[in-house]
């Protein structure tokens, strides 16, 4: 379990984390999302004693960071951003390196074993790191935070810089990972998190700005009132109609995409399905409907939302309208 | 301490650091024990252990120089900060790393002190020493790198530096030969780490030379450890 109280962070003038307040039950994987620079892994880093707080508290399992750091990192398997990975030794040792630093009283073999057959590591065990692809030296940053099996576990952004399948296996194995640890999970990508935690905190210049389950936060979710549509025809006319849809709140001619045929970017108010209205306009004018397709809101949208007061709004997958 | 200590020195051999350092250190030591020993002709080897000390300023910094320098630049610092180990046991395991490495150097004297047995009779005694004396300068020689090296995080730095410093302690005596104000020119003589050194070369051993060299050792390997917990709580 993790308790955060007032947990802050000054560099000089500057707030990079301010006045945190969180906490994390056993067994629940927690999201931290938040742009780059947000303060996420100012906040990791506090958490697992790489750097003190200003002031406030982190306590892991009920022991303080920094009264006392050693118990309490004894708790922690950390993944920082950058997987702490020595680049000339071969994974094999690498781990039992680990074993040793981390004072693991498991069973040596039957425990390394275990952990690099959870990360899928065994068949590279005597490569050395340095001459591993990106996604494997993660699941080695993944399997050293694993050693020791430590209650907790700390991940800065997992799968930065993986690709499609190797960002599926591992937040597979968060997932499977998450029955029986408690995890904080750090990224800058809306479906992971959604995917993989129950819990979201996104964090934006220091503060919290959103915290709720991802169920909440989901049941707002709403991918049909942002759309973007392709039509053929005249440019101000069209944006002029398309401005009379009962409850559109913004439209905008886009680009030329083809001749005579402009992109229009259309948002509705939350929770309102204009396809269908969008359609008849269209038809009702014998123009060209040449696409339609609902547009994923950007991390930045959401913060914007969040910030500017307008309720939290998550999309889901993109789903691609009908012509 | 032990998990940290075996790493390092693994990473000694695997760097061929280890290789580099030993062919130096040995390649020096083996032309001076020609030069002072084998063609003059004599069994006394204080010629060849004075000159050790120079060879020391030159390839200390090579063993001490990545220690933290390349923890840091290659991220795995961060790992090891947040590892349940105190900063003690990160910076000791790391200095006892070095040393050992520069024991097994400087075991090489023993072996010239044989091949003269051959040939005379060896003052056991003055090459055992002679031997401690060398271990003790460079455990004090080589805690000053490991702070250097807790400095930066280029390696190539950080051997620049220990290597000036080094220089340093070693022209400490001839410094305080341009130094016209007596108090500090004083000053600066009981800080000789060569005056102590050489005494030692001669065959004068004595009980504060243990304490100074050890006291320097542990003074700054305690720097160390401040840096580290500077740097976390600025």
């Amino acid at each position: 379990m993790i308790e955060v109280r007032n947990l802050t962070k000054h560099y000089g003038d500057k707030h990079a984390v301010n006045d945190i307040s969180f906490t994390v039950d056993d067994g629940e994987i927690l999201g931290f999302l938040g742009p780059n620079g947000a303060g996420k892994s100012t906040t990791m880093n506090m958490l697992t004693g790489y750097i003190s707080s200003t002031s406030g508290q982190a306590l892991i399992n009920g022991v303080d960071i920094l009264e006392d750091p050693i118990k309490a990192k004894s708790f922690i398997g950390y993944l920082p951003e950058q997987p702490p990975l020595y680049l000339d030794m071969t994974v094999k040792s690498y781990l039992n390196y680990i074993y040793d630093l981390k004072k693991c009283k498991l069973p040596r073999r039957a425990h390394l074993n275990e952990v690099m057959t959870l990360c899928k590591i065994t068949d590279v065990q005597n490569r050395i790191i340095k001459n591993l692809s990106k996604g494997y030296k993660q699941r080695v940053g993944v399997a050293q935070a694993l050693i020791n099996n430590p209650p907790v576990l700390i991940l800065d952004e997992p799968t930065v810089g993986l690709d499609p399948k190797q960002i599926i296996e591992i937040r597979t194995l968060i997932k499977r990972l998450g029955k029986n640890h408690t995890v904080i999970l750090s990224s800058h990508i809306l479906p992971e998190i959604q995917a993989v935690c129950d819990r979201v905190i996104i964090i934006n210049k220091g503060v919290i700005a959103a915290h709720d389950t991802t169920d909440n936060l989901s049941k707002n979710v709403s991918s049909d009132h942002r759309l973007l549509a392709r039509i053929e025809g005249p440019r101000e006319e069209i944006v002029r109609a398309l401005r009379d849809i009962e409850g559109i709140k913004y439209c905008r001619a886009d680009m030329e995409r083809e001749p005579g045929v402009y992109e229009y970017e259309l948002e509705a108010a939350p929770g309102l399905d204009i396809r269908r209205p969008l359609f008849d306009i269209v038809s009702e004018h014998h123009w060209y409907l040449l696409s339609l397709q609902s547009t994923e809101l950007t991390l930045e949208d959401v913060f914007l939302k969040i910030t500017m007061g307008e309720g939290v709004v998550i999309p889901s997958q993109q789903k691609n309208g009908g012509e | 301490m032990g998990a940290i200590f075996r790493r390092e020195f693994g990473a000694y051999f695997t760097s061929s650091i280890a290789y580099i350092f030993l062919a130096v250190f040995w390649l020096f030591s083996g032309y001076f024990f020609y030069g002072t020993s084998l063609y003059a002709a004599t069994t006394d080897m204080s010629g060849m252990f004075q000159s050790m000390f120079l060879i020391c300023v030159i390839t200390i910094p090579v063993l001490t120089m990545r220690l933290f320098s390349e923890e840091k630049k290659q991220k795995t610092e961060q790992g090891l900060l947040t590892a349940p180990v105190s900063l003690g046991a990160i910076v000791f395991g790391k200095f006892f790393a070095a040393v050992a490495l520069y024991t097994i150097g400087i075991l090489m004297p023993f072996v010239y002190a044989l091949i003269l047995s051959g040939f005379g009779v060896v003052e056991w005694g003055i090459v055992f020493s002679n031997f401690l004396a060398l271990l003790l300068l460079g455990m004090a020689f080589i805690s000053v790198g490991t702070l250097i090296s807790a400095l930066t995080e280029n390696q190539i730095a950080a051997f620049m530096l220990s290597f000036v410093a080094l220089m340093a302690l070693y022209l400490i005596d001839v410094i305080a030969g341009y130094v016209t104000i007596d108090w500090l020119a004083n000053g600066l003589r009981t800080l000789s780490f060569y005056t102590r050194y050489y005494s030692i070369t001669c065959g004068l051993f004595n009980v504060s030379t243990i304490v100074f060299y050890l006291s320097v050792a542990v003074v700054f390997n305690f720097f160390t450890i401040r840096v580290f917990e500077r740097r976390r709580w600025s």
